[in-house]
């Protein structure tokens, strides 16, 4: 399978912020929004590829890119399906972070959507109350303790970090599903994972398009936004603003 | 939990006393947990109405912009998003910028209601942050999982208003430093030249 590419659609899910997980866009950093970005020049350079990229393929919201817009229970059926193939490597990672909770509730997810839900194409198991919760290595590295490291943009895949750079690498070879299915079966596996990724980037084209080609640094948007979510999403300190220690709100 | 009890509580006791939820922009007392969370409660119900309305996006986006001002403390957030320029600038000049950013920020986030049809945000906490109040919501969407979505409330000005909106960590006045920060230096650090840039955006 595919956690690097799932990856990609994965930091999406949530349709409102996650932009910043498809393709990554220095400005100032503001202040107490603590992040360690000493690559940034080269991060930039990637990311202005990574731009011209998803312009080339989904358009930049002026001009329409070479993927065509798929409908809307298409866009739904793949994201489920890719969704559903990642699940074996979400549970593993759960038990690995000791959480036998999530762990026991994706496997019966993954039963109830491969079977039910027609080899995962569709989610009967959120329609009976089991959400969907999703986890990569990069988290079970969090768990174990590790640092965040410095900020990273990574071709294609977008902003991450060192520690979720090290996590996309070993759920490579974590994921079951990867390592037990045969060749041809884990090559469409990994187009079903891209098929999800288009999917979401186009589901979110409004909040995508509105970060990479509409702010003033497409760049700066990418970073903070995708650390602030990845940070609440591993539970890792929320960063708050003090309006009484603002010097500058009046 | 606790909270919720208490808050139910003290609704009832005030409408048993016959006495409406101070109303936004009155003067409060002193901000607390209940009169924050009525806030937001009011600021939610007014969004919800929006997004069932139906009506076209440009008129949305002036509801939502009537919306922002009565409920946010737009001059906080705008002049805390300029930073350290705002200080040495013109009064009349930062007036101007915080107007502009006042549209703008009703525009850029007002774009984003299409995806709020058929949805809707259910505030189910409040507690005390730092020196002010949390409220934390849940917004359901159509066809995507829930959503945490937390307003920040004071009551700086005189008034209880929300100075900062939180979706999933990402934090509104964060990102906006960030980018009034990068429209400044485009603009070379004027700000009649930002405020022109702003009145364009969003």
């Amino acid at each position: 399978m595919s956690p690097l590419v799932s990856r990609f659609y994965r930091a999406l899910r949530l349709g409102v912020i996650p932009a910043a997980g498809l393709l990554a866009g220095c400005a100032q950093v503001p202040e107490g929004a603590d992040f360690s970005d000493p690559y940034e020049a080269k991060n930039r350079g990637v990311h202005e590829t990574n731009v011209e990229i998803d312009r080339t393929l989904f358009g930049d919201g002026q001009r329409k890119g070479i993927v065509p817009t798929f409908p809307r229970p298409v866009a739904k059926g793949f994201i489920n399906f890719a969704s559903n193939l990642a699940a074996p490597g979400d549970v593993v990672n759960r038990v690995l972070q000791a959480k036998p909770k999530p762990a026991i509730e994706t496997t019966l997810r993954f039963v109830i959507n491969t079977t039910i839900g027609i080899g995962g194409l569709f989610d009967p198991a959120t329609a009976m109350g089991i959400e969907k919760d999703e986890t990569d290595f990069g988290e079970t590295l969090a768990v174990w303790g590790s640092g965040e490291g410095d900020y990273i943009v990574l071709p294609i895949l977008g902003p991450s970090t060192e520690r979720d750079a090290v996590g996309i690498v070993v759920d490579l070879a974590l994921d079951p599903l990867n390592t037990l299915l045969p060749s041809p079966e884990s090559t469409y596996a990994l187009g079903a994972a891209a098929a999800s990724s288009a999917a979401s980037r186009q589901v979110n084209a409004d909040l995508v398009e509105s970060i990479l080609y509409e702010s003033a640094d497409g760049y700066a948007q990418a970073r903070i936004i995708y650390l602030q979510n990845r940070r609440y999403e591993l539970g890792e300190d929320v960063y708050t603003i003090d309006p009484y220690e603002d010097p500058y709100g009046r | 939990m606790a909270a919720d009890r208490l808050s139910r509580r003290r609704a009832l006791t005030i409408a048993a006393g016959g006495i409406a939820l101070a109303a936004t922009g009155l003067p409060a007392a002193a901000l607390n947990v209940d009169e924050a969370r009525a806030l937001v409660g009011r600021l939610v119900g007014d969004i919800n109405a929006v997004i069932a309305s139906g009506k076209s996006e440009g008129a949305m986006i002036k509801d939502f912009e009537r919306i922002f001002a009565r409920y946010a403390d737009v001059r906080y957030i705008a002049q805390s998003a300029l930073g350290p320029a705002g200080r040495s600038a013109a009064k009349s000049d930062v007036a101007a910028y915080t107007a502009a950013f006042q549209g703008y920020i009703a525009r850029k986030y007002g774009k984003r209601f299409r995806e709020f049809i058929g949805g809707e945000i259910e505030v189910t906490d409040a507690h005390p942050l730092k020196s002010f109040f949390e409220v934390v919501s849940i917004a359901r969407l159509k066809g995507q999982s829930p959503f945490d979505v937390r307003w920040h409330v004071f009551d700086k000005s005189g008034k209880d208003l929300f100075f900062n909106i939180i979706i999933e960590g990402v934090n509104m006045l964060a990102t906006e430093r960030t980018e009034i920060g990068a429209m400044l230096d485009q603009a070379k650090g004027s700000i009649p030249a930002l405020t022109a840039a702003l009145k364009k955006a969003g």
